[in-house]
């Protein structure tokens, strides 16, 4: 088990900058996802730090040793692939223990902890199966399997759960989780998947277009995200953008005045701000509330999504009770004054 | 469209062609077929008859009287493996053929492995020379391999043979690999360098156990070359105690000598294993081919 | 036969024992590198056999053969292009004529037969066993297909019963002299051509075949209901999608009419105006005794070839090296 530390971390193809100076500490024993959209530079960091990538500047520190021109094997590391990498032509065992084989392990020894894994993953019965004769699950298991018979310093994970269905990932997500506590390793997982994050992680890292965008605990992101990129990257659905202008303590949108209780530390007025208020912070109100117009109704069941606009302004609203609205309608809505997010427009950086 | 005029549409083919007419294409069809395979087949069948039939019935009617009375003798054969050393040309023919198959395969890999899956400069280049060297004519060869090996005093042995077999092949078993290697996921190689193993390793134990289909297609298309090649062994190995089974029928019909039976009787000997071959692994040979075809 | 025996083991043991005699030393030498090195020097070591191999038996011949080709008939000094003059001249123009009309016929002969084989083929339950028939001649030798054909070209003086089988059928058919197929000089080149074709369409074919397999069956549906006829489905649908394959069967047989050897050697040997490039190369080099001659006859073949070698890598190269 150990600490990893990234310092300033660059790569660099064909003079093209991809992973602009990143600098991220991970505990020991931490989860850490880095999750951003495709392209962010998450997979080429993770990469990077299984030696799979050439590191072009700055440095990957592992426990207290600098591992950049440390070949794979030697850092100490497992990965688990989105495509999860099984050798088709080996049992599942023969997969499972072909890193210890490589050390050069006795057989017997190889077997005892093969099955010790396989006992953790509840894959006893499948060990002399090969890859192709197992389900998406059942594989996904083993290409864990694999990584915790190394017994490494740190797991790393490259999106492995974008390959199966959405209930079987919602198991897959607790097993991993349950894993890591049961383990204590440090693990790096990567995922594009805010979900995945935030139900996941001890900490999560933002990533965007090579930069790192907010480091923090999911709550902290979600409450206090840094900009407007994480502000609208973490939630589901996503955070209401409202542009307008700061003014006498509140926002106004044309004529409209919003509240906002936690005031910017400096604005000054008449500053062009976006006004952020998450869908669920949103509550009906009888009279006084704005006038939200209704667009589209969509009742999941256990909530009420609405989508309209207010001052002409796209507004989607999630509410816990159930009630009969129809396109056209004008809902009477309050913002929790308390939980409103403030951004620069120019900067995009939050600002209360 | 709308449901009825595609109703029309649909319809129309239905009612020009009637079934009467598809019944007729249907036999114009199965006939045509028939009559290219029987006219593929008669000149192989014709070989196989003319082996059985003694010289004087040969001299005087068609192989196809071998169907009216049939008098099979042995003889043929019998002459052509002792008395012409069609016999000797077998093991000749294994000696140089075997080696030669497995060193292609053998050096194809390992070209294809680096060129497929190494990052250097060059890669790119290397690769395209492969692509036009396939093409050379084997006779540029000849004059500089010859004066090559005689001034190493190794004509008259297998070595420059199998090497000339092998370099013309290289090549085409590279370009033929490099498809297969290439398409083999990353993933898998770099979890197989994540768990400690060596590029030899990652060789033999990972690329090579994967790719035992294509490299039988290899070397059942090296095998059939190198067997069935005239004109290397021809210059090489002479026409002598060395020579393998094509050198070997070639001097018998040229020269006349043992009469045509006998020569009919070793050219059938001389095609009996690639033709075994080709039917019982047609598979391969059959991704061979269309793996190693330049695709538009 | 001993001596056979031995040579065989020899080769079995050393084709393994020189890949691994390079490339072992070799992985061990650069372990002592780091990591970067190790990446940038391990191709090399890698590709050092092959590289050895494809340079001696390609390259190095390439390069000699273009220098032999300016050189006398042993090679002693230079001559200029009196070789390439010669090889234009008169006594090489019929024999570059007959690789012409190889050229044209053989190619276009063999990619009809083998497109009207596959479009059939596609069509057949049994096209698996079809298939093996019109591949069996493509495992022979061209020495057995040669021979088999001399027999199936078998000349009798007429009135005389005939044993050949193609005279058999022309005299029963036609009632008229039977032919010198091999002799006559109005045929004797296409006689040959025919034989390549026979041997050449399994290959043909099974290329072909992918490429019927490989046309989207909603293509010539749309097209069927569109009210286009089996004829117009073939011209304007079949053809169309299938031209890129049908390239390539036509220049790999333009480059196999180029090099044509084994056939004309065996069934005339060059006679009765039925030589071709290759063989006359192997007359000059073994009979003549003339490296220089040979040698510009090969450059010949080389500069006849190149524009399929240079399509060929152009073709790979905007593929995207694949």
């Amino acid at each position: 088990m150990a600490n990893v530390n990234l310092r300033d971390v660059r790569k660099i193809y064909n003079q093209t900058q991809v992973i602009h100076g990143v600098n991220v500490d991970i505990d020991d024993g931490e989860f850490v996802v880095l999750v951003g959209p495709s392209g962010c530079g998450k997979s080429t960091l993770l990469r990077m730090i299984a030696g799979l990538e050439e590191i072009s500047d700055g440095q990957v520190h592992i426990g207290s040793t600098i591992v950049n021109d440390m070949s794979p094997k030697d850092r100490d590391i497992a990965m688990v692939f989105q495509s999860y990498a099984l050798y088709p032509h080996m049992t599942v065992a023969q997969n499972m223990g072909f890193s210890l084989q490589m050390r050069g392990n006795a057989k017997a020894e190889i077997r005892i902890e093969v099955e010790k894994a396989a006992k953790i993953l509840d894959l006893e019965a499948l060990l002399e199966r090969y890859p192709r004769q197992l389900s998406g699950g059942q594989r996904q298991r083993v290409a864990m399997g694999r990584a915790i018979v190394r017994n490494p310093q740190v797991f790393l994970f490259d999106e492995p759960l974008s390959n199966l269905d959405a209930k079987l990932r919602v198991i897959m997500r607790g097993e991993i989780k349950a894993l890591h506590q049961r383990l204590g390793s440090t693990m790096v997982y990567v995922t594009h998947d805010q979900i995945e994050a935030m139900t996941m992680a001890d900490k999560i890292v933002v990533m965007r277009d090579g930069f790192v965008e907010q480091v923090g605990s999911p709550l902290a992101l979600y409450d206090r995200p840094a900009n407007l990129f994480v502000a609208g990257f973490i939630g589901s659905p996503g955070m209401n953008f409202l542009s307008g202008r700061y003014a006498a303590g509140a926002v106004w949108i044309g004529d409209v005045r919003f509240p906002v209780s936690d005031l910017p530390v400096s604005a000054s007025e008449g500053r062009r701000v976006i006004y952020g208020i998450r869908p669920e912070n949103l509550a009906i109100s009888d009279d006084d509330g704005l006038p939200l117009v209704v667009d589209v109704i969509e009742p999941t069941g256990a909530e009420t999504h609405v989508v309209g606009h207010i001052s002409g302004q796209r507004v989607i609203g999630v509410f816990r009770e159930r009630f009969a609205t129809r396109p056209g309608d004008v809902l009477r809505v309050k913002f929790d004054p308390w939980k409103v997010h403030l951004f620069d427009q120019q900067s995009e950086q939050r600002i209360n | 469209m709308s449901a009825i005029e595609s109703h029309r549409t649909m319809s129309a083919p239905m009612q020009s062609t009637s079934k009467l007419g598809t019944r007729l294409k249907g036999v114009a069809l199965h006939t045509a077929v028939f009559l290219l395979c029987l006219v593929w087949f008669t000149p192989v069948l014709s070989l196989f008859v003319t082996t059985f039939r003694s010289e004087s019935d040969s001299s005087r009617t068609g192989w196809w009287h071998a169907f009216i009375e049939w008098r099979p003798v042995l003889s043929n054969y019998v002459e052509a493996m002792y008395l012409t050393g069609v016999g000797r040309s077998v093991v000749n023919s294994i000696v140089l053929t075997v080696p030669t198959v497995l060193g292609t395969v053998l050096f194809s890999a390992i070209g294809a492995f680096t060129l497929a899956r190494m990052r250097f400069r060059g890669r790119i280049a290397l690769f395209l020379a492969m692509v036009g060297f396939q093409v050379l004519p084997p006779q540029l060869v000849l004059v500089p391999m010859l004066k090559f090996f005689l001034a190493l005093g190794l004509t008259g042995t297998f070595i420059p043979v199998w090497i000339i077999e092998m370099g013309l092949t290289v090549p085409f078993g590279i370009f033929l690999l490099y498809g297969f290697f290439a398409s083999i996921p990353s993933d898998l190689v770099e979890a197989a360098r994540i768990d400690g193993a060596s590029e030899p390793r990652i060789f033999l134990q990972i690329i090579l156990p994967l790719s035992g289909a294509v490299l039988a297609s290899l070397a059942i298309l090296q095998f059939m070359i190198a067997w069935n090649h005239l004109l290397i062994p021809l210059i090489f190995l002479g026409s002598g105690s060395l020579s393998p089974l094509t050198v070997q029928v070639a001097s018998l019909a040229q020269t006349n000598a043992g009469g045509l039976n006998t020569l009919t009787a070793a050219t059938f000997i001389s095609v009996i294993v690639p033709l075994v071959l080709i039917v019982t692994l047609q598979k391969y040979f059959v991704r061979g081919v269309l793996g190693g075809a330049v695709k538009g | 036969m001993t001596s056979q025996i031995l040579q065989l083991v020899l080769g079995l043991l050393a084709m393994p024992a020189i890949v691994l005699a390079i490339i072992l030393p070799g992985e061990l030498a650069i372990r002592r590198f780091p990591q970067k090195r190790q990446s940038s020097l391990r191709p090399w070591i890698w590709l050092s056999p092959v590289l050895a191999l494809v340079g001696l038996v390609i390259a190095y011949p390439l390069a000699a053969s273009i220098v032999f080709s300016f050189r006398d008939a042993t090679a002693s000094k230079w001559v200029g292009f009196s070789n390439f003059v010669w090889a234009f001249g008169s006594a090489m123009r019929p024999v570059l004529f007959n690789n012409v009309l190889w050229i044209v016929v053989f190619p276009l002969l063999t990619a009809v037969l083998a497109l009207s084989a596959a479009i059939m083929l596609d069509r057949v339950k049994y096209e698996r066993i079809a298939r093996t028939f019109l591949i069996l001649p493509t495992a022979m030798s061209f020495v057995a297909g040669a021979v088999i054909w001399k027999m199936m070209y078998t000349y009798e003086p007429p009135m005389q019963p005939q044993t050949g089988t193609l005279n058999a059928i022309w005299t029963a058919i036609t009632g008229r002299m039977p032919i010198a197929w091999l002799i006559d000089r109005s045929v004797n080149n296409y006689a040959l051509i025919v034989v390549a074709v026979w041997m050449s369409i399994g290959v043909a074919t099974l290329i072909l075949s992918a490429g019927v397999k490989n046309m989207p069956r909603e293509l010539v549906e749309a097209a069927r209901i569109d009210g286009a006829g089996e004829w117009a489905i073939f011209r304007f649908v079949t053809l169309p999608s299938l031209w890129p394959t049908i390239l390539v069967v036509l220049t790999t047989q333009a480059i196999f009419s180029l090099k044509v050897f084994d056939i004309v050697y065996v069934m005339t040997n060059g006679s009765f105006g039925t030589d071709v490039i290759a063989n006359r190369m192997y007359t000059e080099l073994f009979v003549k005794q003339n490296l220089g001659t040979a040698s510009a006859i090969a450059v010949l073949l080389l500069i006849l070839a190149s524009p399929v070698i240079f399509m060929n890598i152009k073709q790979i190269k905007s593929g995207g090296g694949e």
